[in-house]
């Protein structure tokens, strides 16, 4: 089992904290396009996600061979063909379905 | 890489199948979050003519949510480094304060779904309420049962010291406590700071 | 409703069912204590529950997931002969025997018998008993939680069951499409008891997945790299990857299900701004995995079974196991074909019609390799080899209009027809069901420790062939002729009853060879002294199974074997024997109770939810989770076989 360090968990929790009140603050502070500050948002929680992966989970430092990437990134890869899947799927149904409320 | 020189030993490395196991299942468990994450997608604008997200949920409280899970991550970083230095004593506090701030978590969510539904805003009122309940009451329950199994765990780590079995229980509790934050950065994201706004 | 607080509403009128229902119930009453009484007068309870029960030997799990599959398959073929029958008598003036509702109970309960407790319970019975043997190891990763999967799916199976007699069971269908299957239209217990016997052995069979995929790749015995693994482990090993990716799907979708039903939630009414369609997508996006998840591990059977029976190794084994993997990830991206009708329009039918016809080329190419292995092979043509032959027919046939299905267009005239339900049977029947019969046949001496008789199975196999090309083809003509599916009743006029006639025809074929298969059974077992597989190899085998006795010692190989090519089996054969094998205790897991107790909890938890008994459904969550903790507070789960005891055993 991969054992953490101070150092990594205190990596990790204060990029939390930072990223998780820069994306607060973003959206609460900005008055850009809607589009615009929810990427940002996005992107805030993929960069703070890949930290508490690395720092906390130890993702990428299991030895060879690395089953435990190959099946998250799996997962990865089925939740976005679902999710993005279903929301295509949804939308175009919705859209050629569902009543038109004014 | 010859994969032969890398082969454990088929039967006797209980701990790493365990863990390698029990992260298996946490994959798992994201699909079914990512299911829950897909109808919220899909019904989070069926208010049928009730408040939108924006009107009813509070970022602000949400944030506060975060930081306190946030914060119960790193103790429980802080508990499992205790393991090493064989102190039971500092885990078991350090543990108690990762249960703490989970039970405040879960006293949040509670508080929160309470607002809501004195508002006339409980789970039946439509789609949208109905989405939102589940998805943050299923994280709850998950988190209700991480403290269920530190009351355990930790116990044994207690009576019997920290035995190989111990050990790799522990480990999984911390990845699933883990696994639990990075959950929640996905749904504060999704349904606050982009579905409320 | 009225509900009482002790039995919620559970009233005595559950219990009145029509003549049918209550002499199955009487039958089986009847059988219990038939078993019960032979039990006790032969004084095997405590052989029952020690040697079968509570054991977490996979070996004995997979027989017993046998036993309860063989059960259920009973039950789906009479499921199937009714409906047969009820299609010929219920034409014009005349409604057959059959009431709509008891049909909608039959045709739902047909399916959902078939697909989660016949199918996937024979193939977990297979990947069980045989997994483990052919990667070298003693036990699976997890042997508890492999004794767990089991509870939980006979769990699943007794609540179908009792369906049958307390209350009624679903109509809406072996999916359950809401708002049919929603609180408003369907407002008794039989969706719920659908919902739970499906939500509770989903649980096991990912739990199963879980436990299979770590002990495939952490337990190969040393040398035994992936390219050098069996391509029935492959096809397992990929078959688990679906299902522990496509299972939460399930596990998520029919819980918002039973959120809408218990608690009045709107993830799929019609009105408050739920979606119905949303449950039809997230259910297939489980559904199409899930027939992969069925016909893989077939694959993998008749890719052990050619090579044998042709002594000829398999052809192209890497582009069998490029196939493998590239139709698991296809297998994810085609989901929508199941509802190209309900109107996501062209752009979306296209794109995900043209990923459905793509999976036809890897089958495809697995199929030449079949045929490959046998080109200039020895060819035994024993009754696993015939229903390799048969799948080759009929599973092509149902493959290529599958294909033709992808076509949205052609798709919008035969969707929901009969042209539908005999594209589904010709490759669940043509490739998961024969893979099946040909995998037991072939691993019967070496799960039984006796051979099957082989006269009997080639007769059945025949029986089985042509009775289905004598069910099925007549539905693929009326489907184009316009019969839908799930129909009680039709009129003269259309011109359907000949090919109705034909089909039941068809199906009593089917019977017989149901009836030649079980003869073969009991009488392989009467003369099993003559049968008997003395050697551990009855067939020339390849691979390491083969290297054990029949049946194997419960630890299965007293030395982990080293393995250094494909086929390890057949070189291992042919070399000179190394010298005095050398022994170390070996672990072991002990029995355990736990996983009956969990199962028969999750049986209550699911009754009780289904007939809103509160105090039960809590009870019997809390007795679950007690069970957990009690286990993870046992210390006492494993010992050590002596060298002693190992030497006594091998016979050395």
């Amino acid at each position: 089992m991969e054992q953490g360090t101070f150092r990594a968990y205190s990596a990790g929790f204060i990029g939390s904290l930072l990223l998780t009140l820069a994306a607060y603050f973003t959206v609460v502070g900005s008055h850009g396009p809607k589009l615009g500050i929810d990427l940002a948002v996005a992107a805030f929680a993929v960069v703070q996600a890949a930290l508490v992966l690395y720092f906390y989970l130890d993702l990428g430092k299991e030895s060879k061979p690395h089953w435990n990437i190959t099946v998250f990134l799996f997962m990865v890869l089925v939740t976005v063909l679902i999710v993005a899947g279903s929301i295509w799927i949804m939308y175009h149904l919705n859209y050629n379905l569902m009543p038109k409320h004014s | 890489m010859k994969e032969s020189e890398h082969f454990p030993d088929p039967h006797h490395d209980v701990s790493a199948n365990t863990v390698f196991g029990f992260w298996v299942y946490l994959m798992t468990d994201c699909i079914l979050f990512a299911t829950l994450f897909a109808a919220y997608a899909v019904l989070k604008d069926g208010t049928f003519g009730g408040p939108s997200a924006k009107e009813i949920l509070i970022l602000r409280d949400a944030l506060w949510m975060t930081l306190v899970l946030a914060a119960s991550a790193f103790t429980c970083g802080i508990a499992s480094l205790q393991i090493a230095q064989n102190n039971v004593k500092k885990l078991a506090f350090w543990y108690g304060a990762t249960f703490l701030l989970g039970f405040i978590f879960i006293g949040m969510v509670g508080d929160d779904f309470d607002r809501l539904i004195e508002l006339g805003n409980g789970w039946q009122a439509n789609a949208f309420l109905t989405s939102y309940f589940t998805l943050m009451g299923t994280h709850a329950l998950h988190i209700a049962f991480g403290l269920l199994f530190m009351i355990v765990f930790v116990a044994q780590a207690i009576r019997w010291g920290f035995t190989p079995m111990v050990v790799r229980r522990l480990h999984c509790l911390k990845i699933f406590w883990f696994f639990s934050y990075l959950i929640w950065i996905f749904m504060f994201t999704i349904v606050y700071l982009i579905g409320a706004t | 409703m009225q509900e009482s607080l002790l039995f919620g509403r559970l009233t005595l009128n559950a219990f009145k069912r029509d003549a049918i229902e209550t002499s199955v119930g009487v039958s089986i009453l009847i059988g219990g204590i038939a078993i019960i009484a032979l039990l006790t007068y032969y004084k095997k309870w405590k052989w029952l529950w020690s040697d079968w029960l509570t054991s977490l030997d996979h070996k004995k799990i997979g027989v017993m997931y046998l036993i309860v599959s063989a059960l259920m398959l009973f039950k789906g073929v009479v499921d199937a002969l009714m409906m047969r029958a009820q299609q010929v008598l219920s034409v014009g003036d005349s409604f057959g025997y059959l009431s709509s509702p008891h049909y909608q109970q039959l045709f739902t309960a047909h399916g959902t018998t078939m697909i989660f407790f016949v199918a996937m319970g024979l193939v977990f019975a297979l990947i069980n008993f045989i997994i483990p043997l052919q990667i070298g190891a003693r036990d699976v990763a997890f042997p508890f939680l492999n004794s767990l999967s089991f509870w939980l799916f006979a769990a699943g199976s007794i609540l179908i069951i009792v369906s049958l007699n307390i209350g009624n069971f679903s109509g809406a269908g072996w999916v359950a499409y809401p708002p049919l299957s929603g609180i408003e239209y369907s407002p008794g217990v039989g969706i719920d008891y659908w919902i739970w016997s499906v939500q509770i052995s989903g649980a096991g069979t990912l739990l199963s997945g879980v436990n299979f995929l770590v002990t495939i790749l952490k337990m190969r015995c040393p040398g035994m790299t992936l390219m050098r693994m069996p391509l029935f482990v492959w096809t397992t090993l990929v078959t688990l990857v679906l299902i522990i990716f496509a299972f939460p799907i399930l596990t998520a979708t029919t819980g918002m299900l039973t959120l809408d039903r218990l608690f009045g939630t709107h993830f799929f009414t019609s009105d408050f701004g739920g979606n119905p369609m949303m449950y039809v997508n997230l259910i297939w996006a489980w559904g199409h995995p899930e027939v992969y998840i069925l016909v893989l591990p077939a694959f993998g059977i008749f890719s052990e079974i050619v090579p044998v029976f042709s002594e000829k190794r398999i052809f192209g084994y890497v582009s069998m196991v490029w196939a493998i993997v590239v139709i698991a990830f296809l297998s994810f991206i085609v989901w929508l074909h199941h509802f190209f009708t309900m109107g996501a329009g062209a752009n979306v039918n296209a794109f995900f019609g043209f990923m459905t016809m793509i999976i036809a080329v890897p089958t495809g190419v697995k199929i030449f390799n079949w045929l490959f292995t046998m080109l200039r092979g020895k060819i035994h043509f024993t009754s696993p080899m015939l229903w390799f032959m048969g799948f080759v027919i009929i599973f092509t046939i149902g493959g290529m209009d599958g294909v033709l299905m992808a076509v949205a267009p052609v798709d919008f005239q035969v969707h929901n027809s009969l042209f539908l339900i005999a594209h589904f049977h010709s490759v669940i029947i043509g490739g998961v069901v024969f893979g099946l019969f040909a995998g037991f046949t072939y691993w019967w001496p070496k799960i039984f420790g006796y051979k099957l008789n082989d006269k009997l199975g080639e007769y059945a196999a025949f029986c089985w062939i042509f009775g289905f090309l004598l069910a099925f083809i007549p539905l693929y003509i009326l489907g184009l002729m316009g019969a839908t599916r799930r129909l009680d009743h039709y009129d003269p006029a259309t011109g359907w009853f000949p090919f109705f006639a034909i089909a039941l025809a068809g199906a009593l074929i089917i019977f017989l060879g149901i009836g030649l298969q079980l003869y073969q059974v009991f009488t392989s077992f009467k003369n099993r002294k003559e049968l008997l597989d003395t050697t551990g190899d009855p067939w020339n085998g390849r691979t390491l199974e083969w290297s054990t006795a029949s049946p194997p010692p419960f630890y299965n190989f007293a030395v982990i074997p080293e393995v250094h090519e494909r086929d390890p089996f057949w070189s291992m054969k042919h070399k000179k024997k190394q010298g005095r094998p050398h022994y170390h205790p070996i672990h072991m897991p002990k029995n355990s109770a736990v996983g009956i107790f969990i199962g028969v909890f999750s049986f209550l938890f699911g009754f009780g939810a289904i007939w809103h008994i509160l105090w039960l459904a809590a009870v019997s969550g809390v007795g679950i989770v007690a069970c957990v903790i009690a286990r993870l507070f046992n210390r006492d789960t494993d010992f050590h076989v002596s060298v002693e005891k190992i030497q006594r055993i091998e016979g050395r």
